[in-house]
């Protein structure tokens, strides 16, 4: 129960994280569908971004956008400005260096997702099938001919 | 950070996750797929990374659904396992 209050409950993104990868990579290994296989990657990348994202999470932090400040009239702009950017707070707003990090991986993400589809359809064209043991069974009997 | 929040979506996100894996027909598990991308950009919103909850809304669950569904209406749509 000590472990569960110390170790669980505060770093609960991290063990999701590390739960979510290991489905991935059961999913990657152990499923016969490629088409199964692919959203075990995508589950897989998922993963290691939430688990960049929670790096960057702060207790009681705001989303790192600056609040716009009303009173600020026109003449005070300038130098007056700059040093009121100085006297932000960095711990009243989240980390958004791996935020930013993380955005290109969700494209590449999906770019990657993409080819593999294409490269499904074309198996599927040349086998007839998207099962991986009927795929292996199919090129063996070919080879063996051949 | 909402603690409570947090800790409901990353439960769900399990869930949803091993159900897109194990349902045989592979129209509805791209749509829990759909359901897990959803959960996740809520998630990185509540972790105020709204930037990525942006791009996961619109590449993760749009886009990707879209590509796996056409996969699947060019394939198959039983899955053996």
């Amino acid at each position: 129960m000590d472990f569960l209050r110390t170790s669980v409950i505060p770093h609960f993104n991290y063990w999701i994280y590390v739960i979510l990868m290991m489905i991935g990579l059961w999913a990657m290994i152990g499923k016969n569908n490629l088409i199964k296989k692919l959203i075990g990657m995508s589950i897989f990348q998922t993963a290691i971004i939430l688990f960049y994202v929670s790096i960057g999470v702060k207790t009681g932090a705001d989303i790192p956008i600056p609040a716009h400040h009303a009173h600020h009239d026109e003449a005070a702009a300038g130098a007056g400005a700059r040093e009121e950017e100085d006297k932000l707070d960095p711990d009243a707003f989240a980390n958004p260096l791996p935020h930013v990090l993380m955005l290109t991986a969700i494209v590449v993400g999906v770019a990657t997702l993409g080819v593999a589809l294409a490269i499904s359809q074309s198996i599927h064209k040349d086998f007839g099938t998207l099962e991986e043991d009927e795929i292996l069974e199919k090129i063996k009997a070919s080879t063996h001919d051949g | 950070m909402i603690p409570a929040f947090d800790i409901l979506i990353l439960v769900f996100l399990v869930i949803t996750a091993v159900i897109a894996l194990k349902v045989r027909d592979l129209l509805s598990a791209t749509m829990i797929f759909g359901i897990y991308s959803f959960l996740m950009c809520l998630l990185w919103a509540e972790m105020g990374a709204v930037d990525v909850a942006f791009t996961e809304a619109a590449v993760g669950a749009g886009v990707s659904a879209v590509f796996l569904i056409a996969t699947i209406y060019n394939t198959r749509r039983r899955s053996s396992d």
